[in-house]
């Protein structure tokens, strides 16, 4: 039978054919290929608009970041841009202060409520929680100013003193507003954690609270990790909450109850009215902000290549 | 008689990257017979039914050395019109797979690929494939009903007349009763006596019983070479090669 | 054995208690902004145009603005977003450099904050392509700000659609195209709309790229180059300046309302999501 007569057909031997993403001729393959060429250019526009981004501020601001010397410029305290001087050290540390203040409280707290949800609440307590937590997510930053204008700030005046608008309200606000981010991305990087770990722990008689401590957390530590930096990177990047509960001076505070303000801050209060040096100034200060936040992604990301689990998908 | 071959591969090797999964595969696939594929897990009878319509090369990686022929004709050419062999060699998966529409628009799903627009033309289709498939008395009236609400066995002749809607001339199945109970697969065998009249059949099955019953030809698999190729009963009932012969007798696999 | 029990307990104690803080502080701000907003609200309101700088009159052109420039935005982002998606699951192998650098870059344009968004769009749009503060140029920005969400969610529903009902389509003779098109997308549809409804949140409450590019006129704008004022704009300007207290409680308690009914719907539609998948 296996004997029949082998047609003799003249084929290329050892023709080894690595097939393209869309081999074969038809009717439709010109649309087909028209087609795969729109999406691919609509892919490619991420890239572009990044390059963009980074283009323009730059241009912008790196001029005069280079006449004024970088160090000058990033640790002169002195603001008077009607005076040429533009020294962004005030609101440089400004930005570092409010974004460690608000991290020093939403940090323990927002683990604790993700342990909180991964391990311990009920699931549909759990579930409830996590819904409440994407709303909360979801309040514009604008809200968040309304709120501690209207309650934080007048409250700090009542009971601490000063003018309420301070860099306490500014850290009470931000760090409201970065639990969301906290809370989700460390949740899931609990929630990762394999279950024989936990049961690996209980069966060896440790308490719930001890495989949590020494077994979970340790083993989602590379995306609590995640969870912290992407929240340092939304606190140092917000804008509308901070200038409208931060008084906004440009000095550095000497207590929890003076006035301070943020490069973010800075950029929106005068972005209005400025022209000439002073407007390359305030795009220096963007320049300054994006580095840093491109340095935070980039930290996320080497982080997610190296580690285990890092809670992002 | 003269014997008239459908699919014919010739020296047939194909990798996944580094991997060699099939080695010289040399197989003639007579017209309007069923030929079966059986040999153990991994030995790369689906590896060698995707490359008979190309459906291999949608993993990233793959490779082909050899050729297939179609009717005398090369698949592996740079001018080979994927979607026309596609159109005409028909697959049936392991895992009835409808999709998440209508009974009735999943059959129209091919023919409306392939640029029917006319209702009436359409339900014709749909008639004629359902009733080729034994599944008209079935579903007539419920046609417009979500295919999922079908059963296993039901939706397993559902993917066969959505194939046969196209109008294929091979029709490829792999594996197609292993999720099937055994009323649902004694009667998918019905159904491909019926239907190798009018196509030709490969069938991947790791039923022995069931490659004795519906086919004409076997091809037995062993780490990706071709071991044995006869006439069914002849390859059950006098195999040549003893590896053949331990396999078929339950020694091994 | 007695003592550590009492150890775990009090943890847990703790435990209950932060989820509780969390929902504490959610339920008074909402409730709060509702509250006091709740009063404001009245057919005039919303349907009067603001005079006085906001400081009587409703807030009509405001909702039209945002309305405006959220519309815009979708128009441009879903597409685009849409058509990345599709590209970096369907069309681009995995390991390819261009879909790894596409993917990075969609990741950092989610990190960068939106006040470099508006500083871009000042440059870039407002001034050296002179469309001016403008709905065109807040929308643009807009839709780059959007861009990373809906892209991303786009390519998480994607990814859910079973590799069958692909290998089922191209079996059939269809184009990569035609199964994209009429079996990977209507599948994936649930998961694109949660991402275009979170998106809308995020267009109704942006604020520092606005002012920055579309800027803060109470006008009524008629064409895509007029300029236009949001909600979230109007309710920064209305507290900050302490043009009205009233109002700007009146604005909070819609944009609360906007994002409360949004948060609802992209819940929903993920519910539906998971469901269609079992
Ligand atoms: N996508 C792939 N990438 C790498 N190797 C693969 C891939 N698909 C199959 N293989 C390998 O090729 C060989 C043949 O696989 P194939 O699926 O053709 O076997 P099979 O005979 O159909 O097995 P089964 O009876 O279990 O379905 C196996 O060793 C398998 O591991
Ligand atoms: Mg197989």
């Amino acid at each position: 039978m296996q004997s029949t007569t082998r047609l003799q057909i003249n084929t290329r031997k050892n023709n080894t054919i690595r097939f393209a993403q869309n081999s074969g001729r038809g009717r439709r393959h010109k649309g087909e290929k028209l087609i795969e060429i729109v999406l691919l250019l609509c892919a490619a526009l991420f890239i572009l608009v990044i390059f963009l981004i980074t283009i323009f501020i730059f241009a912008k601001g790196l001029p005069l970041l280079i006449k004024i010397g970088p160090g000058n410029f990033l640790f002169e305290t002195e603001w008077s841009p009607t005076r040429g001087v533009f020294g962004i050290g005030s609101m440089f540390m400004g930005s570092i202060m409010i974004t460690l203040g608000s991290m020093l409280w939403a940090v323990p707290l927002g683990l604790s409520t993700a342990v909180f949800m991964a391990e311990i609440a009920p699931a549909r307590i759990g579930q409830v929680l996590g819904n409440l937590i994407n709303l909360l997510a979801g309040i514009p930053s604008v809200v968040y100013g309304f709120i501690g204008l209207i309650v934080v700030v007048p409250f700090i005046r009542d009971y601490f003193g000063g003018n309420g608008l301070s860099l306490l309200a500014g850290i009470i606000i931000l760090g409201i507003m970065i639990l969301p981010t906290i809370i989700n991305v460390s949740r899931d990087s609990i929630l990762a954690v394999p279950n024989e770990y936990k049961e690996g722990s209980l069966a060896m008689g440790a308490t719930h609270y001890q495989t949590i401590a020494r077994v979970i957390v340790p083993a989602a530590r590379s995306g609590i990790i995640t969870a912290i930096v992407l929240g340092m990177g939304r606190a140092i990047g917000e804008t509308m909450a901070v200038v409208m509960v931060t008084g906004n001076s440009a000095i550095i505070p000497g207590s929890v109850l003076e006035p301070v303000r943020t490069m973010t801050s800075n950029i929106v209060l005068e972005m209005g009215y400025a022209s000439g040096d002073h407007q390359t100034a305030l795009f220096a200060t963007g320049m300054v902000l994006f580095i840093f936040i491109v340095c935070l992604n980039l930290m996320i990301n080497l982080m997610a290549r190296g580690g285990i689990n890092s809670g992002r998908s | 008689m003269e014997r008239i071959y459908k699919i014919q591969s010739q020296n047939l090797d194909v990798f996944y990257r580094d991997f060699q999964a099939l080695h010289a595969i040399n197989m003639d696939i007579e017209q309007n017979k069923v030929t079966a594929l059986i040999g153990p897990s991994g030995c790369g009878k689906s590896t060698f039914l995707r490359s008979l319509n190309r459906l291999n090369e949608l993993i990233a990686g793959t490779s082909i050395k050899g050729q297939v022929y179609l009717d005398q004709q090369p698949i592996y050419t740079k001018e080979l019109d994927v979607v026309a062999l596609r159109k005409k060699v028909g697959m049936v998966f392991q895992k009835p797979s409808v999709f998440p529409m209508s009974i009735y628009d999943n059959i129209a799903y091919g023919p409306r690929i392939h640029g029917i627009r006319q209702k009436h033309q359409i339900d014709n289709i749909v008639e004629r494939s359902l009733r080729a498939a034994n599944l008209w008395e079935e579903v007539n009236n419920r046609l417009n009903s979500p295919a999922s609400r079908l059963s296993g066995g039901q939706q397993q002749r559902l993917v066969i007349a959505r194939v046969l809607a196209v109008d294929p001339e091979v029709i490829l199945m792999d594996e197609p009763a292993s999720a099937l109970d055994p009323i649902s697969t004694s009667r998918l065998e019905e159904l491909i006596a019926k239907l190798k009249n009018k196509y030709t059949i490969v069938i991947v099955t790791h039923n022995m019983q069931q490659a004795a019953r519906v086919s004409d030809y076997t091809g037995f698999f062993l780490n990706g070479e071709l071991i044995e190729f006869n006439q069914t009963d002849e390859l059950f009932v006098n195999p040549r090669d003893k590896r053949t012969e331990d396999y078929i007798t339950g020694r091994f696999g | 054995m007695g003592a550590a029990k009492m150890k775990d307990k009090l943890i847990y104690a703790l435990f209950w208690l932060s989820g509780l803080i969390i929902v504490a502080i959610l339920l008074s701000i909402v409730g709060y902004v509702l509250i006091k907003g709740f009063s404001v609200i009245s057919l005039d309101f919303l349907l009067q145009s603001p005079r006085k700088a906001g400081a009587e009159g409703g807030i009509f052109t405001t909702v039209i603005g945002t309305l405006y420039l959220t519309l815009l935005a979708l128009l441009m982002a879903v597409p685009i977003g849409t058509g990345a998606a599709i590209y970096l699951q369907e069309y681009a192998s995995d390991q390819s450099r261009f879909a790894r650098m596409v993917n990075l870059t969609a990741e950092t344009l989610a990190g960068i904050p939106s006040i470099i968004f508006g500083l871009f769009g000042f440059v870039f749009l407002v001034i050296l392509l002179n469309l001016g503060w403008s709905i065109l140029s807040g929308g643009i920005t807009l839709a780059i700000m959007i861009l990373p969400t809906i892209t991303r969610t786009a390519q998480e529903a994607i990814l859910t659609v079973p590799v069958e009902y692909r290998e089922n389509s191209l079996a059939l003779g269809a184009s990569k195209w035609q199964t994209t098109q009429k079996v990977i997308l209507p599948f994936a549809l649930p998961g694109i709309i949660t991402g275009v409804i979170l998106s809308i949140g995020r267009a109704i409450g942006e604020t520092a790229a606005l002012i920055l590019t579309a800027g803060s006129s109470l006008g009524m704008p008629l064409s895509v180059f007029d300029p236009t004022r949001t909600m979230s704009v109007h309710l920064y300007l209305l507290a900050m300046e302490g043009i009205s207290l009233e109002r700007a409680f009146g604005t909070a308690f819609l944009v609360i309302v906007l994002i409360v009914i949004i948060n609802f719907l992209a819940n929903l539609s993920m519910r539906r999501f998971s469901q269609a998948m079992h």
